[in-house]
């Protein structure tokens, strides 16, 4: 990537540039710019109200931003479409608390997810009522619960959830893949599962992680940003960034 | 298990239209081939009745299809069956003809009696028949898809939707009760005379009646029932569940919502028509606020997100009603009150809900255990 700024922005999936939120007088995010390539990994570390949560937000059209630019593919301007439009594009997110269909099988959360045309009248007879089962086994296994797919979603575990979230993600077949704290609330093991499962997702996906817990950051092995006050404030290795002097400081308190 | 579900769903409803062609054919039977001193002989006052309930029923099920599955709590579903009722009404008025108490070949006698000289706009073409019927369901369809696209695109939902919905059936009532309305005001429309050239009153007619009432109570569930196996509805339950959810998966929650809103307000609108002309009489009095929440407490009765039970819980419930004000008059409010109390708090899934989750436990510990059996002795 040259340091050219028009360069930058082409080859970029994801492109923010000086985007400000503030809610009553608040500023959640500050000013943040950063650029995701298509492909690319990125996990984004940062204290509580440090604008993770709200930079997601104003990628997938919650949030309007009130100064900036949000561009996808290098062309899209994302401030101006709304929710369901970004999610066609290709851009897929996956909740901090884990949001399955409690009250539908885990088969049918997946159906709901997968690709194709979401028009009222289409789902009343068209395709998605005959997905094949090999599409929905196939998915269900990369995230490991093949053979879970008649259960009601509500009665699977916490991690299950998760996982559950992250297939309906894939379903959706999105380009890029937003993940909020994909392993809080998980055991050890579940926790390594997971990194492994995001890093074989990641081999043809742009995913970005925002996380809490060091030790799965460092299992992604990715690039690193760490967001204070609604900007950033350091981006690099892992290794790098926890040495840094300033993202200790936020971190454990002035 | 699902799929179990979904046979055991099946076995529900496939009962539910056996009991409504049972009744669709043994009720006109009994009363017009039996002699009235027959002991098994139904009175016409009866089957009207039950006609009646049968129109409730509907009323049910259409309002069961938004707030039991897409979690719409409409509290005006009450101003969709009244504008049915009135485009029903518009038709019999029209088929007095000559024989009001004015006599006027043109004008209802509500019309001769303001001293109006020509009929209003609105009532063009009621004198017919396909007309009127179109009317019935394209009325209620039209005022819930105006409403509707205002309020799901502006993401009015939940208690905040309902008081809206309250409210337009208010100002519903308050605009039928103007005399310059041209319905009548508040007497309504009344002394009907004939339906499709049939006196309405005849013994005939009023089996006719019924036996469209209970086709149509079986039409609409089967439309109903296709919308919420199919992946729409899966859709609409996910909206109900997670709306934000159901938006960042791609889907158009507004659009969604309202297909399911515009066609429940036309199923209201057909209830509405079947009823006024086996009651004789529609008047403001149906927009009045009371009547949508009372449906509202059938549906919670019956057990919400399971169509059968909408229907079984209006039939129950206003039964009640009938024997209820026969039997104590004051105390019927109070018993409504006390019912939608004790459902709430005992039986939140309803009567219906209640039982089907039952008995899913129930054959879920039937198949666990000789499962358990074969591996115990496998060991």
């Amino acid at each position: 990537m040259t340091s050219a700024h028009s360069s930058e922005l082409t080859s970029s999936l994801l492109y923010l540039d000086g985007v400000s939120v503030s809610f009553d007088g608040f500023r959640a995010l500050n000013n943040l710019s950063l650029t995701i390539g298509a492909g690319e990994m990125r996990a984004i570390i940062g204290p509580n109200g440090a604008g993770k949560t709200t930079m997601m937000d104003v990628m997938t059209g919650k949030t309007k931003p009130d100064a900036g630019d949000v561009l996808y593919d290098g062309r899209i301007d994302l401030t101006k479409l709304d929710e369901a439009a970004i999610a066609e594009l290709g851009i897929g997110r996956k909740f901090q608390k884990p949001t399955v269909f409690e009250s539908q099988s885990v088969e049918d959360n997946i159906v709901l997810s997968l690709r194709g045309a979401r028009g009222a009248f289409a789902s009343l007879w068209g395709w998605r009522n005959r997905v094949p089962q090999s599409d929905i086994e196939q998915i269900l296994e990369t995230v490991g619960l093949a053979g879970h797919r008649k259960r009601m979603a509500a009665d699977l575990s916490h991690g299950q959830k998760q996982w559950l979230e992250i297939g309906m993600l894939l379903a959706q077949d999105p380009k890029v893949l937003l993940v909020d704290e994909p392993v809080a609330g998980m055991t050890d093991h579940e926790t390594e599962q997971t990194a492994r499962l995001l890093k074989d997702i990641a081999k043809d996906h742009a995913v970005i992680v925002v996380e809490h817990d060091m030790s799965f950051v460092r299992a992604l092995g990715c690039r690193v940003i760490c967001l204070h006050e609604g900007s950033v404030l350091a981006e690099g290795h892992i290794d790098a960034v926890s040495k840094d002097d300033r993202v200790i400081e936020v971190y454990l308190g002035r | 298990m699902s799929r179990a579900l979904y046979l055991r769903h099946d076995r529900l409803g496939l009962g539910f239209l056996m009991v409504l062609c049972a009744l669709g054919v043994l009720v006109p039977v009994l009363n017009l081939a039996l002699p009235v001193t027959s002991s098994w002989h139904v009175p016409t006052y009866a089957m009207s009745l039950m006609g009646k309930y049968v129109c409730y029923a509907l009323l049910a099920v259409a309002l069961d299809l938004v707030w039991g599955f897409c979690g719409i709590l409409s509290l005006g579903h009450g101003a969709f069956f009244a504008l049915g009722g009135y485009a029903m009404g518009m038709y019999l008025m029209r088929q007095i003809g000559t024989r009001g108490v004015y006599g006027n070949p043109l004008l209802p006698d509500f019309m001769v009696f303001l001293n109006w000289k020509e009929l209003p706009l609105t009532w063009f073409g009621f004198s017919s028949f396909g007309y009127a019927m179109l009317m019935v369901v394209l009325v209620p369809g039209a005022l819930a898809f105006v409403f509707g696209w205002f309020a799901f695109r502006s993401r009015v939902t939940g208690v905040y939707l309902s008081i809206i919905t309250q409210a337009m059936t208010y100002a519903m009532m308050l605009a039928f009760f103007r005399n310059d309305m041209g319905f009548g005001g508040n007497n309504g429309l009344t002394d009907f005379k004939d339906i499709l050239g049939f006196n309405i009153q005849a013994q005939g007619t009023r089996a006719g009646l019924f036996i469209a009432s209970v086709v149509a109570l079986a039409g609409c569930y089967l439309l109903a029932r296709f919308m919420v196996h199919s992946a729409y509805g899966k859709v609409l339950i996910a909206i109900r569940d997670a709306e934000s959810r159901s938006r960042f998966l791609g889907y158009r929650v507004e659009n969604f919502k309202l297909l399911a809103f515009t066609v429940s307000a036309s199923m209201a609108g057909l209830a509405g028509a079947l009823y006024v002309p086996q009651i004789g009489i529609i008047n403001p009095s149906e927009f009045a606020p009371g009547n949508s929440i009372e449906a509202v407490i059938w549906v919670a009765v019956g057990g919400r997100g399971t169509l059968v039970g909408a229907a079984l819980g209006a039939v129950l419930v206003n039964f009640s009603k009938t024997w209820l004000t026969g039997a104590m008059p004051e105390i019927w409010l109070f018993a409504l009150g006390a019912l939608f109390i004790v459902v709430t708090l005992f039986l939140p899934k309803g009567l219906v809900g209640t039982a089907s989750h039952s008995l899913k436990q129930w054959r879920e510990r039937q198949t666990a255990r000789p499962k358990d059996h074969t591996i115990g002795e496998a060991r």
